[in-house]
């Protein structure tokens, strides 16, 4: 009887908190890291009761999990081709907006990359260079083309290493394991990675543009938070945040 | 139906699997034997530090030996004042880094056959005259060999499955590491799913076969004493 008391009293408890606080999952690609991080502590200070969770990874991963059923709310993809795929299979709950424009940057921890072009990635005492996996980091496709535009792909191919999404490839040239990296200039503008290094910015005419595109996956159809959360995107504050950390608006 | 990367990856794993084993037999046969005959009191923290690759998450442990390894790391700084540079990246960084991480899975089957041979084959042999190096090569290791065999098929085993510390400190670099856990990840990453399905199948059907076979033909263990 006892026990039956107390098994009731704490379901009482625990199912009487909050029920109108919502919740909602954010896959977002690893280039958003700081921006991210920096626009949901701006949204929870109007929306305190509401729990905002991002997880960051790459894009492709995300993608390939989202069509696998994973419980995110709303995807930010580096690559807006994700989620125009998504929308067409019909696990879109919005129209697919356009975020960003991303750019990628010749960054180094050790020597000053802003004095650099990609010419100087033939250079002896470049032993090895960082750029994300190019089959399925967006990032890393765009360092490809980068490359390939310039001809240098097959002089520099031999010192390349891979980094499974852009964060883990800023984390070897942070780390110096590998001299210079292509990595986003989100990255490399944020306070942490530039103190300890300059950047020289890729032209954009080397590459195709790196559109970057969000939507509300089907899942969150019904979340009215995702809503909040996804028109809050277009809001002045955001795109503030955004230019800050080296996202061209589109 | 394999493509040239997939038997490329497949003979690099087969390679580094091969490499840790024998490293670690020959370093992991004293440290088993140690842990099984002393009354140290530091056998327990010892016995701790060589089981902690099995509760550290990989990645973990893959992201503490990219900065130890690094130029700023004291491994990397001894590495490169050998002028062999850095190991990040390297088929032997590789090997450095899952010798660390399959060690307990050669040392703990060892630990647990060398004590089950007990102290008194070991007494008799000095009885007789053998040398303690004598009678460990002549007594103990057949008597423990159905340990070793399990061991080695761990050991093996374990490393042909490594994933997270070649993530973190691999670089995915074909042909020196890009191994089959890596590239079936690609295959996956990258939407093609058809080549991730033939290669997973090629490792778990050759796996399976492997392990068929060493189980098989497994000595049984011969009572001691």
């Amino acid at each position: 009887m006892k026990f039956f008391n107390t098994l009731l009293f704490v379901s009482a408890i625990t199912l009487a908190l909050p029920v109108h606080a919502e919740k909602v999952t954010i896959a977002a690609a690893a280039d958003l890291k700081f921006a991210m991080d920096e626009i949901v502590t701006a949204f929870k200070k109007t929306n305190t009761s509401d729990e905002v969770e991002v997880i960051y990874g790459s894009s492709g991963k995300f993608n390939t999990q989202i069509q696998q059923g994973a419980p995110y709310d709303l995807y930010f993809s580096a690559d807006i081709a994700f989620p125009r795929g998504l929308a067409k299979a019909g696990l879109a709950a919005s129209e697919v907006k356009p975020y960003a424009v991303g750019r990628i940057v010749l960054w180094s921890a050790s020597m000053d990359a802003s004095k650099m072009t990609l010419e100087s990635l033939l250079d002896e005492k470049i032993i090895r260079i960082a750029i994300a996996n190019p089959k399925h980091a967006p990032y890393g496709k765009r360092a490809e083309e980068a490359l390939r535009s310039t001809n240098l792909w097959d002089k520099v191919e031999a010192k390349l290493v891979y980094g499974e999404n852009i964060a883990n490839t800023a984390q070897f040239v942070q780390t110096g394991n590998a001299q210079v990296g292509i990595i986003a200039l989100s990255l490399a503008v944020n306070p942490e990675l530039a103190s300890k290094g300059g950047y020289w910015l890729v032209p954009d005419k080397l590459h195709n543009p790196l559109e970057q595109g969000f939507i509300i996956t089907k899942r969150a159809e019904n979340n009215a938070l995702a809503k909040r959360f996804a028109d809050y995107m277009g809001s002045q504050s955001v795109r503030t945040v955004m230019t800050k950390y080296g996202f061209v608006l589109p | 139906m394999l493509s040239d990367g997939d038997l490329q990856a497949i003979w690099l794993t087969l390679r580094l699997a091969g490499i840790v084993t024998l490293i670690l037999l020959l370093i992991g046969t004293p440290i088993a034997w140690w842990l099984a005959r002393t009354r140290a009191w530091w056998k327990g923290p010892v016995g701790a530090v060589v089981a902690l690759p099995l509760v550290l998450p990989p990645s973990v442990l893959g992201f503490y030996l990219l900065l130890a390894m690094g130029p700023n790391g004291p491994v990397g700084a001894f590495t490169q004042s050998l002028g062999i540079g850095t190991l990040p990246f390297t088929f032997w960084g590789l090997v450095v880094a899952s010798v660390f991480y399959s060690l307990p899975f050669m040392v703990q089957p060892l630990q647990t056959a060398f004590e089950a041979v007990g102290d008194r084959p070991l007494e008799v042999a000095a009885t007789l005259r053998a040398s303690p190096v004598d009678a460990f090569f002549t007594v103990a290791v057949p008597l423990a060999l159905p340990g070793f065999l399990s061991a080695s098929i761990l050991t093996f085993a374990h490393t042909v499955g490594e994933f997270g510390v070649v993530l973190m400190i691999g670089g995915n670099i074909p042909g020196q590491t890009r191994v089959a856990s890596v590239q079936i990840y690609d295959h996956v990453e990258g939407l093609e799913y058809m080549q991730a399905h033939q290669l997973s199948a090629v490792m778990l059907v050759f796996s399976f076969l492997v392990l068929l076979a060493l189980y098989a033909w497994r000595p049984s263990p011969k009572r001691g004493g």
